[in-house]
């Protein structure tokens, strides 16, 4: 799967299989009966459809146990309300997975339960958005949507590990994408410096652009590297994986941001073009270092490892 | 592998450190606690050791002495002596010559050479930078010319000859020829006694304050025709497998992660505020950021063990070893004295700090040295440039 991923980045496939198969998939997988994952994922697989996971609010950052959003008893089934935002892939979802509390207060774990949603339904809009690579989102507002009793998924109020583990899948592709796509913008950029001539030379020539070649192609090889690492692990026993995918979703940042803004910087003004490729890897970078928990949360979970405390003596 | 081991490499695993700490003798173990530095006698102690156990040259043919292990096994073993603090044995016999001489070097001279490398009988320096080759040590200047009697007779100076007081033979690059085109041609391997007449050494300080660098110099120095080893002005292409001969070693980020661990102490027991530096969210930050670059970089050295194991020579990631490890094991100096405060300022003087602080003024200073030698960090840069980028010439 990361391979895939990786090989889509180089190219910057615009399909949706994060927001749909990874995210709104995982979550029915891993949380759904046999009827619910029939109804919701059969569409997914023969490309019929598409999924959405709506888990961010306002105030919630990257922390998705923090749910402010309510799920009610309502006869048999649920009623739904709360503001959801920058739901990927929410302008044109089939269903959206949606995290809602059954109990618990806002920033506790327990109580955070996941429902399905038609965005058709009443008490449902949609406000669909644009995002910076080019891809679309949206804010989703449920006011008192009616959802029968098979739209919950899994038990009731016992979602937050899941999520947490979703997301960590989103970071996994997101590391695996981002593999790809500095791959190409570093390519791109070392093809450049073969061919552009200034002062009567190829400015790959010069040493100083080199040197800066080189430290792109370090942080490249960084970034490929913690890559499989966050894949292998996306499956080992909670803390093994939440050290890997927070290594690799920090070290994609920092190889992110310095590989898509250095060939921005060697490629010149037309870098600063809408006319040319290599800015499309700059925004699309840093969609992905800001999904699914950025540099910042990552590296405060690392601190709240087991392992962190571990010193010499 | 799969960037995660087997079952039997990690029974290998466990197999290497309860061998090394029954092994290592209670002086050296005391050391290895407080990431001290260790001295010359130290090293050749822990040498024997390991020469006992078969384990003093994992990276050699098993036919000349090497210790059998796959390459895996290798760098588990190499990871394990490093987690564990052991003295890093002396480079120049076992990691540089002894392998040119397995791979270039007669029969006879396996036979001279090879077995004192093993035992440790026969230290090794190592004659390549002189005052005015560096970086450019194809300038290098060091005459050997031929007496018509059977040896050469070198003339000039090495300097960096790291230990040459302390070391029974020297490795030289010297010309043997000022007439070919090109510089790297005309310059050959040479094997020197360090009892030769004619040959002089004087030690000097490096920036930590410890003693390990030399001046060389050689006056009318008679080297036996029989210790050239490779072809004659063809040394340069020795000088260039010894780069192929560096393969993936833990290295940088073995020695980082340990004093990561040093810094943690570190951090745990200096107060501010009457709590430890540790438990301010500020610092654990810095140190997480710093673990996970160290982190990052140990995942390069695993894809490439698993490129190994797969018959694969080292990919360009490989590289990017010498780059990223010396710089991050001067960022986490740098970090321990941040977080020592005052105590940073100790040079030398014994109990006015931790025993763990010790020796960290000390290797600020000397790890400067991590970027420039073994081919300063912008040579590396340069020879990536060319040989892997293949970007464009000046």
């Amino acid at each position: 799967m990361a391979l895939i991923l990786e090989r889509r980045g180089t190219t910057l496939v615009p399909e949706p299989i994060i927001p749909s198969v990874v995210l709104g998939g995982t979550a029915v997988a891993r949380a759904g009966s046999a009827a619910q994952k029939e109804r919701l994922l059969a569409p997914v697989l023969e490309g019929q459809g598409t999924l959405a996971l709506a888990c961010s609010e306002r105030e919630s950052r990257h922390d998705v146990s923090r749910v402010a959003t309510t799920a009610e008893q309502s006869g048999d089934g649920y009623s739904l309300s709360g503001e959801k935002v920058w739901v990927l892939g929410g302008d044109c979802a089939d269903h959206v997975i949606v995290s809602a509390r059954t109990g618990g207060a806002v920033d506790e774990a327990a109580g955070v339960s996941l429902f399905a949603f038609d965005p058709g339904a009443d008490g449902v809009k949609v406000e669909p958005l644009k995002t910076m690579d080019g891809r679309r989102a949206a804010h989703i507002t449920l006011e008192g949507v009616k959802v029968g009793p098979d739209a919950l998924l899994g038990d009731a109020g016992s979602a937050a590990p899941l999520l947490e583990e979703v997301m960590d899948l989103g970071a996994a592709a997101a590391c695996a994408e981002g593999a790809g796509l500095l791959e190409s913008a570093f390519e791109m950029t070392r093809e450049y410096l073969c061919e552009r001539q200034q002062f009567g030379a190829k400015i790959g020539s010069f040493q100083a652009l080199q040197h800066r070649a080189v430290d792109m192609f370090v942080e490249l090889q960084l970034a490929k590297a913690t890559m499989l690492l966050a894949a292998l692990k996306v499956d080992a026993d909670a803390d093994e994986r939440r050290k890997a995918i927070s290594t690799a979703k920090v070290q994609l940042g920092q190889s992110g941001k310095y590989i898509t803004a250095q060939a921005i910087q060697l490629h010149g003004g037309i870098g600063v073009t809408d006319e040319h490729d290599v800015g499309l890897f700059y925004k699309r970078m840093n969609v992905l270092m800001a999904l699914f928990g950025d540099e910042e949360h990552h590296v405060a979970r690392f601190t709240s490892l087991s392992g962190f405390e571990r010193s010499a003596e | 592998m799969d960037l995660s081991f087997t079952p039997e490499q990690e029974a290998f695993r466990r197999e290497a450190r309860a061998w090394i700490q029954s092994a290592m003798p209670a002086h050296i173990a005391a050391k290895a606690k407080n990431h001290a530095h260790f001295e010359p006698e130290e090293i050749r102690e822990w040498h024997r050791v390991l020469y006992d156990k078969g384990w003093v040259a994992p990276n050699w043919p098993k036919e000349h002495g090497g210790a059998g292990l796959d390459p895996t096994q290798r760098f588990i073993l190499g990871e394990e002596l490093v987690m564990a603090g052991t003295p890093e044995l002396s480079p120049f016999g076992l990691r540089m010559v002894g392998p040119l001489i397995v791979q270039f070097g007669t029969d006879a001279q396996r036979q001279r050479f090879l077995p004192k490398i093993l035992s440790g009988e026969e230290f090794w320096c190592q004659g390549y930078s002189e005052p005015g080759a560096g970086s450019d040590l194809a300038a290098l200047q060091l005459k050997a010319e031929d007496d018509g009697d059977g040896n050469f007779i070198l003339n000039g100076q090495k300097t960096w000859t790291t230990y040459a007081d302390r070391a029974d033979w020297i490795f030289v690059l010297a010309r043997t020829n000022s007439t070919l085109p090109k510089r790297q041609q005309g310059i050959s391997f040479l094997l020197c006694d360090m009892k030769t007449p004619g040959l002089r050494v004087e030690p000097f300080l490096t920036l930590g304050g410890t003693p390990a660098f030399c001046d060389t110099y050689f006056d009318d120095v008679k080297v036996p025709k029989e210790n050239l080893v490779g072809p004659l002005d063809g040394g340069w292409s020795l000088a260039k497998a010894l780069l192929g001969h560096e393969r993936v070693s833990i290295g940088d980020v073995g020695r980082s992660t340990r004093a990561l661990h040093n810094l943690k102490r570190i951090a745990k027991k200096t107060m501010r505020d009457g709590k430890p530096l540790f438990e301010d969210p500020g610092i654990r930050a810095r140190i997480a950021r710093l673990e996970i670059r160290i982190e990052s970089l140990r995942m390069v050295i695993y894809k490439t063990l698993a490129g190994a194991e797969l018959g694969k020579a080292p990919g360009p990631e490989s590289s990017i070893l010498k780059i990223r490890g010396s710089e991050l094991s001067q960022e986490v100096d740098e970090l321990q004295m941040e977080l020592m405060g005052l105590n940073g300022l100790n040079w030398f003087n014994e109990g006015a700090v931790p025993a763990h602080e010790y020796w960290v003024p000390s290797n600020l200073n000397y790890d400067r040295a991590t970027t420039i030698y073994g081919g300063s960090n912008e040579i590396q840069r340069n020879v990536i440039a060319k040989g892997i980028l293949q970007l464009p010439g000046a």
